[in-house]
């Protein structure tokens, strides 16, 4: 039932995001101008002076896009070694508890890669796989580090749309330790405090054992010596009688964690259930504030965006466009989760109460379609219902959201840069059609800056759709599946969308933890994440060294309600172009036969 | 950029994984703990109950309470069910068969559990597992459809159960946000204190 709550929750929603987009906005604006001043530098600049002397660092010298290219690609790639070594070592590093084995090389290769890239894809379970320090340092470490990296790229590309003749967009490091100093750490620390009031956990001690208030017996496969699961002569596994008497309640320093992880729009789970787990998610208004953070810096940065280029009306304009892609899609999720399943509804389910089968009570059908419409439209992947239960409408808006390319506010930075990316097509479709030389805000878009765009939207299209095709028709696919029939086909085609994208959420039935899924899952995501940025990069360097035209008659004006439509257009068209033909075999011929049939698999 | 140039690069890409590492993975974290502990040590520790010395369980996470006497939760798929060390849903699809049998036979013991005609709707959340699988709530209507055949066993009156379950029935966060429920551990601890 789309009930009044649930509208008056969306409504202040999108209106404190609005309310919220200009302040924060303004700050960022402070943040990235090297020589800005915040009302931290009492604290922070000292800190901030000394790290550039670690670094052996000169502030003041500014790179170009090659220059800050490598920079970046060499830092990722050392965060990359850092991480898989820590996962990899696990069992001799400290704070290790439960004493928890070493990952295996696959997994850690694909955990590394996955925070790295900002993705935080997880094959693994978080509090039956990596020890609080692992945790801690090897993930915690990009959850900041790869999202101050998405701001960087997106404020190198801004610099390059509003700099004329200029041969540089900024410093990398400078633009790393700023936005980690001055942004993350600051709001994180007030807000993984609020989480800890709800009842979310930060503590160090090992996990505790709770004697039940009333024991019971559970039935689970019998095993032999080995391990393995005793079969009888037809095949099927003998299954034991286990009393359980004592209830194991995994702990950890979860609240810093999980503060980052949505700020951050990293979506890495401390526990495996993600924000679905209460110590994770503990009560409605906590899940309210986390969702509301992963858009809070991609919504300001549109607001950064209007001011670097002094048309304050393109900013909004943008986010304007980003605001009905994402209320499209909340209310088509939302619709489709409260009606249910028809199955389901058949049996004797209350009909009033919505597809609760993968979601908790205390968010319901509305906060959990929000949520996951919400870490879609972002980079984030943090999910607080799980999406492989949802209908297949419903499922459906989270996949197209990563396959539009999460530019609907997007990751921090990532949503935005590949926003503009969506704006310089959309100003060269419209230049095509009225026949003009194709201008963005003063700059005249030539072939090159055409031909990078299009390149950064062709390789994910190549990867998400190459990938979740080989899987297809592959045994190492197949096996990983948890469902049958198209339901199985939308869980290969999440995963490497997921992948590509840089989201991380899943279709989670997948298992995913194989070598063949984890590495070519990696690979994805390296292609998903550099293979973006590079030319992204290229294009803020070659838009920098252009003469600003002064405005005349014929320029196509980036504001206003016209230039809204066209950049919805463009990304709708784009995107449905691209994935319709493995949408219509996934969640739509799904929806079909759901509706239509009494066909299960 | 000359080989100097790269490993220039390199040797800073180094020193600001050390640097940052130490502050937002050494000092951040531990702030929050410190704090934490300070402020809000029962949330920071699990929001554990403890009972005659022992620990019992935690208001936040579910117990797999089966017998007539107590409430019961939502079905669980968090490893053998309601396993806290191993947190996760069914990912089971709309059109799997193995959630549509799961789902018509956790129906039909809910009915008979709960003396409910054959047509009655159940309330979906009472059989359907959920994302965490330690859902420590069900729905205020789950509740007071399991409150007669808890009543009976323990010789209770329908009024005094009535009220216990609006005790432990928390409401929409500050008015607006999320849905009401009922905790079912701390519910049952308070039918078991006032036996």
């Amino acid at each position: 039932m789309m009930d009044i709550y649930g509208w008056i929750q969306l409504a202040l929603f999108i209106g404190l995001l609005a309310l919220l987009t200009k302040p924060v906005g303004l700050y960022l604006v402070r943040v990235l101008d090297p020589t800005g001043k915040t009302f931290l530098d009492v604290i922070l600049k000292p800190l901030e002076r000394f790290i550039y002397r670690a670094l052996g660092l000169d502030p003041e010298k500014e790179q170009g896009w090659k220059g800050y290219t490598v920079s970046l690609l060499l830092f990722s790639l050392m965060g990359l070694l850092f991480t898989f070594a820590i996962l990899r070592l696990q069992h001799l590093l400290p704070l290790n508890p439960q004493g928890f084995g070493p990952m295996s090389s696959d997994l850690a290769f694909n955990t590394a890669a996955s925070f790295t890239t900002n993705t935080n894809w997880q094959s693994y379970g978080g509090e039956s796989t990596l020890s609080y320090f692992s945790q801690m340092v090897g993930l915690t470490f990009h959850n900041f580090a790869s999202a101050a990296t998405g701001i960087a790229v997106a404020a190198a590309l801004v610099r390059g749309i509003a700099r004329q003749t200029a041969k540089t967009l900024g410093n990398f490091w400078v633009d790393l330790v700023r936005v980690n100093l001055y942004l993350l750490l600051p709001l994180c620390l007030i807000y993984a405090v609020f989480l800890v009031s709800q009842g979310a956990i930060q503590n160090f001690k090992a996990y505790d054992t709770a004697s039940l208030v009333e024991s019971y017996t559970v039935q689970e496969p019998k095993q032999d010596a080995t391990g393995t699961s005793v079969k009888d002569q037809t095949g099927k596994t003998v299954m034991v009688e286990k009393k359980m008497e004592t209830q194991t309640i995994a702990q950890g320093p979860l609240a810093s964690q999980a503060a980052i992880k949505m700020l951050g729009t990293n979506g890495g789970g401390f526990m495996n259930a993600n924000a679905a787990h209460p110590y994770e998610n503990p009560t409605p208004l906590a899940n309210f504030i986390q969702i509301l953070s992963i858009f809070l810096i991609p919504s300001a940065l549109t607001w950064y965006l209007g001011h670097q280029v002094g048309n304050q009306r393109h900013g909004w304009v943008v986010w304007g466009a980003m605001a009905f892609l994402f209320l499209a899609g909340v209310m088509v999720c939302w619709w489709a989760e409260a009606v249910g399943n028809p199955h389901l509804t058949a049996l004797g389910l209350d009909q009033l109460s919505g597809n609760m089968e993968g979601k908790e009570v205390r968010f319901g059908i509305f906060n959990s379609a929000l949520f996951a419409t919400v870490t879609t439209d972002a980079s984030c992947g943090a999910v607080n219902a799980m999406h492989d239960s949802f209908t297949p409408l419903g499922g459906l808006i989270p996949l197209l959201n990563i396959q539009l390319g999460e530019v609907v506010f997007g990751g921090v930075g990532a949503g935005l840069y590949g926003m503009l990316i969506f704006v310089v097509l959309t100003v060269f479709l419209s230049g095509l059609m009225i026949g003009r030389t194709p201008e963005y805000l003063g700059k005249k878009i030539e072939a090159y800056d055409v031909k990078v765009s299009v390149l950064a939207v062709l390789i994910l299209c190549v990867s998400i759709l190459g990938f979740a095709a080989w899987g297809a028709v592959s045994a190492w696919g197949i096996a990983g599946l948890n469902n049958t029939g198209p339901h199985g086909l939308s869980e290969i085609l999440y995963a490497y969308s997921s992948a590509t994208g840089n989201n991380g959420s899943a279709f989670a039935g997948l298992n995913a933890n194989t070598p063949w899924l984890n590495t070519t899952l990696a690979l994805a995501m390296l292609i998903g994440r550099f293979f973006f940025i590079i030319p992204v990069m290229a294009l803020a360097g070659n838009l920098a060294k252009k003469k600003l035209v002064p405005p005349h008659t014929g320029s196509f004006p980036v504001s206003g309600l016209t230039f809204l439509i066209l950049l919805v257009g463009t990304v709708l068209i784009v995107g449905a172009l691209t994935f319709l033909p493995a949408l219509a075999l996934g969640p739509i011929v799904e929806h079909f036969i759901m509706t239509g049939s009494g066909r299960l698999f | 950029m000359k080989t100097s140039e790269y490993l220039k690069e390199l040797r800073m890409a180094l020193a600001s994984v050390i640097v940052l590492a130490v502050i937002l993975c050494g000092a951040y974290p531990l702030a929050v703990w410190g704090i934490g502990q300070a402020l809000f040590p029962n949330q920071a520790n699990g929001t554990l109950i403890q009972l005659r010395g022992k620990t019992v369980g935690s208001s936040l996470i579910a117990q797999g309470f089966k017998g007539a006497a107590y409430f019961h939760p939502r079905p669980s798929a968090a490893g053998q069910g309601y396993d806290s060390s191993n947190s996760g849903g069914s990912n089971l699809g709309p059109t799997s068969q193995k959630l549509i049998d799961s789902v018509k036979e956790r129906i039909a013991v809910y009915r008979l559990e709960n003396n409910l005609t054959p047509e009655f709707p159940v309330p979906a959340d009472a059989v359907t597992s959920s994302g965490s699988g330690l859902d420590p709530h069900i729905s205020v209507q789950n509740a007071r459809l399991q409150a007669p055949r808890v009543a009976k066993v323990r010789n209770m009156s329908q009024e005094t159960l009535r009220q216990k379950i609006d005790i432990h029935t928390e409401g929409r966060d500050l008015g607006m946000f999320g849905e009401p429920r009922v905790n079912v551990l701390n519910l049952n601890l308070e039918l078991d204190s006032g036996r």
